[in-house]
């Protein structure tokens, strides 16, 4: 349609993002948050977005390995970091044993929530394998999931922290 | 090696859904995008009742990347959003118009829309967006006496009336009568994915795609098409992954509608994803109901009458379910009591507050408070155990079929089967419930307040009438099963493999199940009312048995045997009893009925069948709940320590998933019962409108849920015998949550609302504790 106004793409940066090992090279404007730019703009669809306030936890990615909020931080801050989504956890046809932990416990049921559960236990348990079953309770506690009652999460969380320590 | 083929009914297998959920391939609403799609926001009122004024566009449509921005008046000749089960003449005029013309009912109220090319633009724009309104006084309680809803109309948009037998006679003659007033507050489903839609026109085939439909695709479609005026021909629905459903996604809502006309009119795909706080504001809310409930009682317990006037704020407008939660609440109120005379009224008043519908448990979370309160006020005034006067007025094994001279979601109720007094034995056993109140008697003279509650209620599930699916094998041996049901997270997916699995001999990973998709199926029961497993799986076993019939047939011919004397295991056609010997794969004997094999003599191409599954009526599982609370007095957080769901379930088709939906709805229903309330203040201005100040249950707040699943009672009225599971876990959380906590206080009849919240609680300890001082 001619008549469609085009936009003021000057406001636009360059930045490359670096997900899951391989460098993102895209044009955003500095507003636009980090879980907006992983989905939009590099199409990593696997990120969710919950509530964009920083309580569900749903867009929970890993920061050079810590889990953070990526719909509180704008993509722009976070050039020349690491960035680790759910697409990032398989290698290969080997899925993580977080991923089989949630798969084998029922920790699942929509699945909104899931990469944000995912990323956020597997950057605690590789930073701290041998966190106590209350630590990571408190832990698991800042991210919302709707329809397991948390009680088969929990569990995968515990069976897949055990199978990471022998993994070594 | 996979199971023996009898086995796949009844197995915790793992669910077929889950590697590209773990894996961040789903395919949610806000996963779709189409070429040059736009993107659409809506402007919404801030006031909670107003005359609209005027609504300029002209500074957002003067924006860079704005397409258009609508006000009613550029969709005119839209409808307002239907009801689902068709016309309701009398309830017509409360119905919501896509977007408000001249009055505003609710802070959310759809003002405008703009299109524009990036969805930050469009919520720039909507800002620039300038709402004219002239306030006028919001109502806020829905028990007040009804004003003015439109000239004409007032605010009680109908009453919905049940009952039977002579009411007042008994109260009259009554020896003890029981009276309590107790409201549920208003909260709803919130899942984690907020809405979205997608809609495109396809104008080289002049069809018109909605796309993250959820819920009812195959009805909305029919809604839809009238409401715009098309054929349902050239309408199609597609269903993708869906972030929770709980009711109240897939209901059409105006932004549905908007994006459909949008994509005609803009002839652009129009994506909207709602954000947030627009979903505690738009989306539909539920529950908020106020019981002034009696019991007519004899000498021994038995309750010989219940009479109950209730409100139910139904917020600004009648959505798509008009008032079905109010009948609902009204049929199913009795719950597992024999209860002779009976008489309701359902007041269903508009306020302006968001609409309310269906969330999970429709009716039976706010009627279950309800009634079990009464019963447990009931046995405080008798000086009975609140088990003996429960188990007194239980219907027994012998009643069943019982039949109530009452109607939920159109149908008669008729109990189709149950065993309620054996259920509360196991419950009670399993738990210890005498050994609890030994426990209770040496806590509270330690000086904790705890208490045991207990619920005992009637589900319902498997609405009919009708629900079909097709089978079709095909050359590689897959079995696709084509079904008009959805997929809301629940395990649908499993679940009907898993009956076409066993039907067909075959492994239930060979099976792909297809569904929320309006173009591969005609007809669609979808996902609501628990009844997706019951109608769906029971059509795909007619049509899976057909399948196997054809199989058996064709390979009689192949093997040169009787039919009848054929067997199929692991996905092959074998002679009975014989573990070697000439066998032939499904995949092979569908490369036999392809339409041009020479194998295939006069039988229809294709291994492949359609069935249908016709039922008179719902089937009913029940359960018991049982819950342990401690409150701590200094803060008035209750925390639940122990939480038992005894449930029959007919026969479960698979154990983990049954399990995992009755702990995950009690789950949401502890929210609603501690945590979470749409709360509005004295303009009808919404103060809860994030998740800082609506709470979701966390991990800390949910406790270790026990479940024993029974399967005493298998339905009468299909033929797999299986009841659903979909609300059992939420259906009584409110009512044995509010029982244990009420035990706790040590003084029976205190807990007369929900949330329980930790402030109110402490409010009602310490003035307990000041009357004592006093």
């Amino acid at each position: 349609m001619s008549d469609i106004k085009s936009m003021d793409a000057a406001e636009k940066v360059e930045i490359a993002l670096d997900i899951n090992g391989r460098v993102h090279r895209v044009r955003v404007e500095p507003r636009k948050t980090l879980v907006d730019v992983i989905r939009d703009d590099c199409g990593q669809t696997g990120t969710h977005i919950g509530c964009e306030h920083g309580v569900c936890g749903a867009c929970t990615v890993l920061l050079d390995g810590e889990p953070v909020r990526s719909c509180l931080m704008f993509a722009v801050q976070v050039q020349g970091r690491k960035i680790r989504t759910v697409e990032g956890l398989q290698r290969g046809d080997d899925l993580h044993p977080m991923q089989q932990a949630f798969m084998d416990h029922h920790a699942l049921q929509c699945g909104f929530c899931t990469p944000g559960f995912l990323m956020l236990a597997v950057g605690v348990l590789e930073k701290r394998p041998d966190i106590s079953d209350e630590e990571m309770l408190e832990v698991l506690s800042s991210n919302l999931c709707r329809c397991t009652g948390y009680q088969n999460i929990i569990k995968a969380v515990r069976a897949a922290a055990n199978a990471m320590r022998t993994a070594g | 090696m996979s199971k023996p083929a009898e086995r796949w009914i009844g197995a915790s297998v793992p669910r077929l859904e889950d590697l590209p959920l773990v894996t961040g391939r789903g395919r949610f609403a806000g996963d779709v995008d189409f070429p040059h799609q736009l993107h659409m926001r809506i402007v919404r009122s801030s006031l909670a009742h107003g005359r609209l004024i005027s609504v300029d566009t002209a500074a957002a449509r003067a924006m860079d990347g704005v397409v258009a921005v609508w006000t009613a008046a550029d969709i005119a000749d839209l409808p307002p959003i239907e009801f689902r089960e068709g016309p309701i003449e009398k309830l017509a005029p409360y119905r919501q118009l896509v977007l408000a013309a001249e009055r505003v009912r609710y802070v959310g109220d759809p003002v405008a829309a703009v299109f524009a090319e990036d969805p930050y633009i469009a919520e720039d724009a909507a800002e620039c967006v300038v709402v004219e309104i002239e306030e006028l006084e919001p109502v806020l309680d829905a028990a007040a006496t009804p004003v003015e809803y439109r000239p004409g109309l007032d605010t009680e948009s109908t009453i919905c009336r049940q009952g039977y037998g002579d009411v007042d006679a008994i109260f009259a003659d009554a020896a003890t009568v029981v009276e309590i007033d107790v409201s549920i507050g208003r909260h709803s489903g919130v899942p984690l994915e907020t809405r979205g839609a997608i809609g495109r026109y396809d104008a080289a085939r002049d069809v018109l795609e909605l796309h993250g439909a959820a819920k009812v695709p195959h009805r909305n479609r029919e809604s839809l098409a009238r409401m715009l005026g098309r054929s349902t021909a050239g309408v199609h629905l597609y269903e993708g992954h869906v972030g929770g459903g709980f009711g109240i996604r897939g209901e059409i809502y105006p932004e549905d509608v908007l994006v459909l006309v949008a994509a005609m009119r803009l002839g652009r795909p129009v994506k909207w994803l709602e954000d947030r706080r627009e979903h505690m504001i738009a989306a539909n809310q539920s529950r908020q109901q106020r019981h002034r409930i009696r019991a007519a009682v004899d000498g021994e317990g038995r309750v010989l009458a219940i009479d109950d006037d209730f409100f139910h704020d139904q917020g600004a407008y009648l959505r798509t379910h008009g008032s079905r939660v109010v009948d609902t609440t009204c049929g199913i109120l009795p719950g597992p009591y024999r209860l002779p005379h009976y008489r309701v009224n359902g007041h269903v008043r508009m306020t302006n507050k968001t609409p309310c519908a269906t969330y999970r448990s429709p009716g039976r979370f706010e009627s279950n408070f309800a009634r079990e309160r009464l019963m447990d006020a009931v046995a405080e005034r008798l000086g009975l155990s609140r088990v003996e006067v429960r188990r007194r007025n239980l219907i027994a094994p012998r009643e069943m079929p019982f039949e109530r001279p009452l109607v939920a979601l159109g149908d008669d109720v008729v109990y189709d089967s149950g065993r309620y007094e054996a259920l509360l034995d196991k419950a009670l056993a399993h738990i210890g419930w005498d050994a609890l109140e030994r426990d209770v008697v040496s806590r509270r003279a330690a000086g904790e307040y705890f208490g045991l509650g207990l619920a005992i209620y009637v589900e319902k599930s498997g609405l009919g009438p009708t629900d079909g699916a097709r089978v079709n094998i095909h050359t590689s041996g897959e079995i696709e099963v084509i079904t008009g049901g959805a997929s809301v997270g629940q395990g649908f997916e499993t679940v009907i493999a898993q009956v076409c699995a066993e039907v067909l001999g075959s492994d239930y990973r060979q099976v792909r199940v297809i569904h929320g998709r309006t173009d591969r199926i005609e007809y669609g029961i979808g996902a609501h009312a628990t009844r997706a497993t019951v109608m769906t799986a029971n059509a795909a076993a007619v049509a899976a048995n057909k399948v196997r019939a054809k199989a058996l047939d064709m390979a009689a011919q192949l093997l040169q045997a009787d039919a009848a004397d054929l067997d199929i295991a692991d996905g092959r056609v074998v002679r009975k009893g014989e573990g070697e010997g000439a066998s032939i794969g499904l995949g092979e004997l569908a490369h036999h009925l392809r339409p041009t094999s020479p194998t295939r003599g006069d039988r229809d191409p294709g291994l492949t069948a359609e069935g249908w599954f016709n039922t008179s009526h719902m089937t009913y599982p029940y359960g018991v709940q049982i819950a342990v609370a401690a409150i701590d007095k200094d803060t008035g957080a209750v925390r639940i320590e122990k939480l038992l769901i005894a449930y029959d379930i007919g026969r479960a088709i698979n154990p983990m998933l049954v399990e995992g939906q009755l702990v995950g709805g009690f789950a949401q229903g502890l929210g609603g019962s501690l945590l979470e309330e749409f709360r509005y203040d004295e303009r009808g201005q919404p103060l809860s409108v994030t998740f800082a100040d609506y709470l979701l249950p966390t991990a800390h707040d949910v406790p270790n849920v026990d479940v024993m699943l029974t399967e005493d009672a298998p339905s009468g009225v299909n033929p797999l015998g299986i009841k659903g599971a979909g609300e059992g876990g939420i259906a009584a959380a409110g009512a044995v949550i509010a029982s244990a906590i009420d035990d706790a206080l040590g003084s029976a009849g205190t807990i007369t609302r929900l949330p329980i919240t930790p402030q109110y609680l402490k409010a009602t300890i310490d003035a307990a504790r000041a009357a004592v001082r006093v």
